[in-house]
């Protein structure tokens, strides 16, 4: 059994998302309401904050140089620019630009005379400031509109006392405050130091606009780092450079588990350029520091050419001896007997079975992937007088901090973050390994230094998505609708009490596939490689699965797949209604994707031989989402795309591009992993160690067409990051039983001979 | 000591600098030069690309003493040239970025690619590209932009 210490990186993840379900649609009551002063501001003169519940809503007024702080999300200048800070990591969701544009709303903005920056971390102030599960988006939107809404009521409350007029008649656009009936008008910038000094509004003063009234949410927008992104400007992690800072890198046992015996200390310290080696124990947890050695040299190049002459004697006697080859047979074998103890049983599935018009059974599997973000894993760190400060790109800066404090025994406020942008994500930097670990080997270094890791420290050491084997028997009553579902999950566990992360079972089938008659087990098996977060976790490969084995069904009982699901995610069965607040699964809008999805991708027209169409369906993080894939498949099993249709409810859009590039991105990753993506693990050692074994799709055998369709609806708008992920694989392999009659039962296709044609 | 032309001028390297360092680590750890990015270190994935005497290299493969008088170009400088500030101007149009890490490599094999072949076709663009990884895939959209480039400078 694996040591009960390897705790998952998803925990706090899982916290954070159902935080959502807590968060009120309507503005904050006056409830927990407190003023504090905030530290470090007394030169520059008063700054208010003020926490609103369990959600923070920072609101300042600050007199700084010429510069205007209304409240700690924006800052207006005499010439009339703005100034807005985004308070989450930028990871490539877009949520830069995303918050500038639901702030700049409600302020009445001028975009053309925004400037968005990253937001210091300090949760005090900004409450959580977290990326991660497709939550940034719910959790911030009535915080940042709130923010908007404030500092135009203090613009507003400033001008009606200058002209002494009464402030409702006063509107505001393009920031510029217009009083019609005495034709008097004033720019933000002229108003703002008269503004700073008005009080903070009670948050539940402030109306908030409707969808009518938005004037920015909803149309298109280029990144706001773009400019700086296309002329190679330094904006990443591994871009940081401070004076006299030198280069760090961290090897740990392949295996992990594993702990340093001895290495060749002498050999390395006398490399060229090298300045330090020494081994750091480290707290054991694989999300901390686990044991390893550094070198330190002058530039990145040496400490990488060190690595390569280090000889570490390990000793493994705890490491992982894992292996996938293993895993395989072990489910196989397992998934033959359904467990006594089933994890839920509605309705009475052996009788269903018995009923039967159509009966069909299915084993299903995937493997373990990485997250194989393009930036490697690094952070700056500089211990200097008592005080930690790291440069790092993390999804979790603010949970980094605490971390990075608790393991040094610093005080909070001892430990300064700043945030950088991040070169991908995908869930890998929810997890703060390499920011501890860089915080760690500062501590022994005179000045700045930067921790870089190799690509192959990046495929060795991640928090994998963990493989899962499924099996199912389900069973159509004489009407072809779906009656029975029985699903045997084999999966691990790191502690042999709950699944690791990412490998629990998901809401996905309750809601997509509503079987009147359910029944689902699950068998763990002991996992000691850490798993972690990796895009929609569980959903991103158990939809495969799931929605896979749906068209199984109905092509069983040669139902039009369409209405098979319709039906499907329309049969109300109160035992299967999700129980959290967090699930707003809705059968209305996700028979509106549904629909949506299968009119544009032309559902039910004639398509010639060797060609087919498929569609899958999720409801993922809070999004409701239907893919459609139209292909051919040649004599050689090679499967050329022809087009990808993405219909998608996550309630009003913020930035229409960065909506649809998010649905664009995420088909064309899910159709790479699905293709080609898979990592073997052997004797607790990750075989993959770089992108030449681990096959990201490119340029030739990229979708030409990816066509995104939005429902706007009246709902919450909610996160983008994920949901357009998960159904893309089983509208693919649907796809493919359409045009060949072969099922795709298991990943990656390339497996099965599959390959992508150019 | 190394000389090396790099965006039009002229850059020291120091001895302390071995010559076998890849071009890279050279820009970035020495001369400040950071956007050209590390991704794989064994030419698979194209973040480092850069462009020596007009033509795409992979700089995590091209030892600095070897490069003698050639002329290298980065993406801070690549806006100085016709199809280079055409390419930067189409990736801000079609809002290409997502992460953003690998587009300083995608614009570099963008932009050369354009240099040799002013109209290319989508087979051109595909063995112009197949070298840079986008883990976001904004395969799309690259094409697109390349297109909306090419459609300007004819």
């Amino acid at each position: 059994m694996a040591n009960a210490q390897f705790a998952q990186s998803d925990a706090y993840l899982s916290e954070l998302i159902s935080e959502v379900s807590t968060m009120p649609d309507a503005p904050l009551s006056m409830g927990r309401r407190t003023f504090f002063k905030l530290a470090g501001a007394g030169a520059a003169g008063l700054v208010l904050g003020f926490h609103v519940g369990d959600q923070a809503f920072a609101a300042a007024a600050t007199q700084n140089g010429n510069l205007q702080t209304i409240n700690a999300f924006i800052r207006i200048a005499p010439d009339n620019t703005i100034t807005i800070y985004s308070k989450c990591p930028e990871i490539g969701q877009g949520i830069k630009t995303s918050f500038g544009v639901i702030i700049a709303d409600e302020l009445d903005a001028d975009w053309n005379h925004v400037a968005m920056e990253q937001a210091d971390i300090n949760p005090k102030v900004y409450g959580s400031q977290g990326a991660g599960g497709s939550t940034s988006i719910p959790r911030a939107w009535n915080q940042l509109r709130q923010a908007g809404a404030g500092a135009k009521a203090m613009l507003i409350a400033a001008a009606a006392k200058t002209w002494n007029v009464n402030p409702a008649e006063i509107t505001a656009k393009d920031s510029v405050l217009t009083h019609a009936a005495s034709g008097k008008t004033a720019t933000y910038g002229s108003l703002a130091a008269a503004a700073a000094k008005m009080p903070v509004p009670d948050p539940t003063s402030l109306t908030l606009k409707t969808r009518a009234e938005y004037r920015l949410i909803g149309k298109r927008y280029r990144g706001v780092d773009d400019a700086k992104l296309v002329t190679g400007q330094p904006l990443f992690g591994i871009d940081v450079q401070l004076p006299n800072m030198v280069h760090a890198n961290f090897t740990k046992c392949p295996a992990v588990g594993g702990k340093v015996k001895s290495f060749n200390a002498d050999e390395i310290k006398a490399l060229p350029g090298v300045l330090d080696a020494f081994v750091v124990e480290g707290t054991g947890v694989p999300v901390e520091v686990m044991p390893g050695v550094a070198i330190i040299a002058k530039d990145t190049w040496s400490a990488f050419q060190a690595k390569n002459k280090l000889k570490v004697a390990w000793d493994e006697s705890e490491a992982s001896k894992d292996s996938t080859s293993q895993f395989s047979a072990s489910a196989k074998k397992l998934a033959a007997s359904f467990p006594a103890k089933p994890d839920d049983n509605v309705g009475d599935v052996d009788k269903a079975f018995a009923q039967a018009a159509q009966m069909v059974e299915a084993y299903y599997e995937y493997p373990f992937a990485a997250h194989a973000t393009l930036e490697p894993m690094n952070t700056t760190a500089h211990w200097h007088d008592g005080v930690m400060e790291l440069w790092v790109p993390t999804q979790q800066p603010d949970r980094g901090m605490t971390q990075v404090s608790k393991m040094l025994g610093l005080k909070d406020d001892k430990v300064v973050v700043h945030q950088t942008r991040v070169g991908g994500a995908f869930g890998r930097r929810g997890t703060n390994d390499y920011m501890l670990e860089a915080a760690a080997i500062a501590q022994k270094v005179k000045g700045p230094v930067k921790l870089t890791w190799t690509r192959e420290d990046d495929f060795s050491h991640d928090f994998y998505r963990p493989s899962g084997y499924h099996q199912f028997k389900g069973a159509v009553d004489k009407d072809g609708r779906l009656d029975a579902w029985q699903e045997h999950f084999i999966t691990f566990t790191a502690n042999g009490k709950r699944p690791v992360a990412g490998g629990g079972h998901t809401d996905t089938l309750n809601v997509s596939t509503i079987a009147p008659n359910l029944r689902r087990a699950s068998t763990m098996m002991p996992l000691m490689i850490p798993t972690g977060s990796w895009r929609a976790p569980g959903d991103n490969a158990q939809v495969f699965a799931v929605q896979s084995f749906t068209h199984e069904l109905s092509a069983a009982a040669g139902r039009d797949h369409v209405q098979f699901l319709l039906d499907a995610v329309n049969r109300n069965v109160p035992e299967l209604a999700p129980k959290s607040k967090s699930v707003n699964f809705s059968p209305a809008r996700a028979s509106a994707v549904i629909k949506l999805c299968a009119e544009k991708a032309g559902w039910g027209k004639t398509l010639p031989k060797g060609s087919g169409l498929g569609l899958a369906w999720c409801y993922s993080h809070a999004g409701h989402v239907a893919q459609a894939v139209e292909l051919s498949v040649d004599a050689n099993k090679r499967i050329k795309v022809h087009r990808i249709v993405v219909a998608i409810d996550v309630g009003p859009v913020i930035d229409m591009a960065g909506a649809e590039a998010q649905a664009q991105g995420a088909s064309t990753d899910a159709l790479s992993t699905a293709i080609g993506l898979q990592l073997n693990i052997e004797n607790g050692r990750i075989r993959q160690q770089n992108y030449n074994d681990y096959p990201i799709l490119r340029m030739p055998m990229a979708p030409m067409a990816i066509d995104v369709f939005f429902i706007q609806s009246d709902n919450p708008p909610t996160g983008l990051g994920e949901p357009a992920f998960p159904a893309m694989a089983p509208a693919l392999g649907n796809a493919i039983f359409a045009a060949t009659g072969d099922r795709v039962r298991s990943l990656p296709l390339r497996n099965l001979d599959y390959s992508l044609a150019v | 000591m190394l000389h090396l032309t790099v965006n039009g001028e002229n850059r020291v390297v120091g001895d302390d600098v071995d010559p076998a360092t890849p071009l890279l680590w050279v820009l970035r750890d020495h001369l400040g030069l950071v956007g050209a990015k590390y991704g794989c270190g064994v030419a698979q994935c194209g973040a480092c690309t850069v462009h020596v005497d007009g033509k795409p290299v992979r700089s995590c493969q091209l030892p600095v003493g070897t490069i003698g008088s050639r002329v290298i170009t980065t993406i801070e400088a690549i806006g100085n040239t016709p199809n280079g500030v055409k390419i930067q101007q189409a990736w801000m149009e079609a809002a290409v970025p997502q992460c953003g890490y690998c587009q300083a490599g995608q614009i570099m094999s963008a932009t050369a690619l354009l240099n040799r072949t002013p109209n290319p076709d989508d087979s051109d663009i595909d063995a112009a590209m197949a070298g840079n990884i986008c883990r976001c895939g904004t395969y799309v959209r690259i094409r697109r932009a390349i297109k909306n480039a090419a459609a300007k400078s004819a």
